[in-house]
């Protein structure tokens, strides 16, 4: 079976043929599979939400194929099935929202692609189960919510319409540290469970990384980084470079290993980190030991 | 798909017209705009195209920009130039069907197709050398001595600048709405006009909403800095007029009375 999402040297440019042009894409390749949990990272500008914009069609590359599933989506007159396939949130979902009660803000995804109203009512039941909102009225009108509510109403209208691979751009901003667990756990065990390709977009590598079985980095329009997070992280220096954000173990651990302990730095578990600083004190001995680490 | 608004088409380009105070450059344009109506031959004409030649090459803007600015109005032109060929009296020089084209009225037509492009290039530079703010700014700075009579000048040009300057933002909102509602399998593009209007309503009320919102933000905001009003209120850029200011007015004006007087 072909790729789920395959890209082939894609370009794409903002603005063209004016002199404020400018290539937010340089030759893109990516090949993306069924059941991945894959997290793009890049600092801003780094070309990351018009990446993610060609996977539906909302943009087409200049120059390059991106192909959904087997129909590439520059030469389709049938885009409207690619968008049922991949379910888009964007920043800041809970913008979008504008009916005038729950239900109809659900419904909306699967109105428009002529679901019954039975079956309607069915996947709002399980979609608000899925996601922990059950207990929300869906006759009250959704901009009487809290942000963190508004926005998983957002979400759950996308997931509702069933997409083979679930994008999301930036979910977690504006999110409280609880709010920010609890959705990261829905989306990781929605992978997990049902095998929904998950696509999670941050410049943040520390919350997602844990969940990701495979990073992608961004930069300046181009992929310059592509693996599993053991890997990307064992290339600390080049993430800091980039003025990326590191989650904050895998630097402690990274400092230690530069002051001379010999430990692995690329781990993301406290457990395991724990176990590994454990056996590294364990293997130098006495306390006296310690001090001849350098400390600079 | 997406909306695209060249509203304020301003083009950050680095060249002394883009430099110069953005008063002058408003003075310079009234000026011209003036001069265009005045003038009633074509030779004066000439001297002013040459003028806004000199002013265009010097800007760096490229000259595609300024025919932009005249493509939409290309029938309202050619309407203008018909009506007055075919309507002026005198000597008629040729006829089709029922209508009669005479000299004057072919004079009188060229003339009005010319009056009407040097405007509209005239103030499509403008605001392609001048950033929107620079221009409330200039306005507001020229229409400070109307404050004595009570015209709310430094409130008028507030407005605006407010105005212009959530147009790209309402904009890119606008547009990032419309990509999250097609994402969800909305059609905006196709159906009838009744079911096309329909598709609107997920696209204005959430616009609406954020509008409200991002209004009270922006008010709550002023308010915090102590806004009130334009009383006492100093700037961080204070315009100065440089002696190149002076020489392009005092070059301006001189074309124009040229202009006038030929």
């Amino acid at each position: 079976m072909s790729s789920l999402i395959e890209m082939n040297d894609v370009w794409y440019q903002y603005n063209p043929d004016s002199p404020l042009a400018y290539w937010a894409l340089m030759g893109v390749n990516l090949r993306i599979e069924r059941g991945e949990f894959i997290s793009i990272i890049g600092p801003t500008g780094s070309g990351k939400s018009t990446l993610i914009q060609h996977f539906n069609g909302l943009l087409k590359p200049a120059k390059g194929e991106v192909i959904v599933d087997g129909v590439d989506i520059s030469r389709t007159s049938d885009l409207k099935s690619i968008r049922k396939k991949v379910g888009m949130v964007f920043q800041y979902p809970e913008t979008q929202i504008f009916s005038e009660t729950i239900y109809d803000e659900l419904a909306f995804g699967l109105r428009n692609y002529g679901y019954s109203e039975d079956e309607i009512e069915e996947r709002i039941e399980s979609v608000t189960k899925k996601l922990g909102i059950d207990y929300l009225p869906l006759d009250k009108s959704p901009f009487l919510l809290s942000g963190g509510e508004m926005r998983r109403i957002a979400i759950a209208s996308i997931l509702a319409m069933e997409p083979e691979v679930f994008v999301l751009d930036e979910p977690l901003a504006n999110l409280d540290p609880q709010g920010r667990r609890e959705l990261l756990r829905e989306i990781d065990s929605l992978n997990k469970k049902e095998s929904l390709t998950v696509i999670i977009v941050s410049h943040d590598l520390s919350e997602v990384s844990r969940y990701a079985n495979r990073i992608i980095v961004l930069s300046e329009g181009k992929i310059i980084m592509d693996g599993p997070p053991k890997e990307i992280f064992k290339d600390v220096e080049k993430l800091i470079d980039i003025s990326l954000g590191v989650p904050q173990l895998v630097e402690l651990l990274y400092n230690l290993y530069k002051r001379g302990a010999d430990i692995p730095y690329n781990i993301l578990d406290m457990e395991e980190a724990a176990k590994v600083i454990v056996k590294w004190r364990k293997s130098l001995g006495n306390r006296d030991k310690l001090r001849t680490i350098p400390t600079a | 798909m997406a909306i695209e608004i060249s509203f304020g088409q301003y083009l950050p380009l680095d060249s002394f017209i883009h430099r110069l105070d953005p008063r002058i450059k408003l003075i310079i344009t009234l000026i011209n705009i003036i001069t265009i109506f005045i003038i009633k031959d074509f030779i004066g004409y000439i001297s002013l195209a040459c003028f806004l030649l000199f002013l265009i090459v010097s800007s760096k803007v490229p000259p595609l920009y300024i025919f932009r600015g005249l493509k939409p109005l290309i029938f309202f032109i050619l309407l203008t130039f018909f009506l007055h060929l075919f309507t002026t009296q005198g000597t008629v020089i040729f006829q089709w069907w029922i209508l009669k084209g005479t000299a004057e009225g072919l004079r009188n037509g060229l003339l009005m197709v010319v009056r009407f492009m040097l405007l509209i290039s005239f103030s499509t530079l403008l605001t392609l050398t001048c950033s929107p703010l620079e221009l409330t700014d200039a306005m507001e700075s020229l229409m400070s001595p109307l404050k004595r009579i009570g015209f709310p000048a430094h409130e008028m040009a507030m407005m605006m600048s407010i105005a212009l300057r959530f147009i790209p933002v309402l904009v890119e909102e606008t547009n990032r709405i419309i990509k999250a509602q097609v994402a969800r399998g909305a059609d905006i593009e196709s159906g009838s006009i009744i079911n096309r209007a329909k598709n609107l309503i997920p696209i204005l009320v959430p616009l609406f909403v954020n509008t409200f919102k991002r209004a009270d933000d922006l008010a709550l905001a002023m308010e915090v800095r102590c806004y009130r009003g334009g009383e006492g209120r100093t700037r961080m850029k204070e315009y100065v007029l440089s002696s190149l200011d002076f020489l392009i007015l005092s070059i301006s004006i001189v074309i124009a009375i040229i202009s006038i007087l030929i």
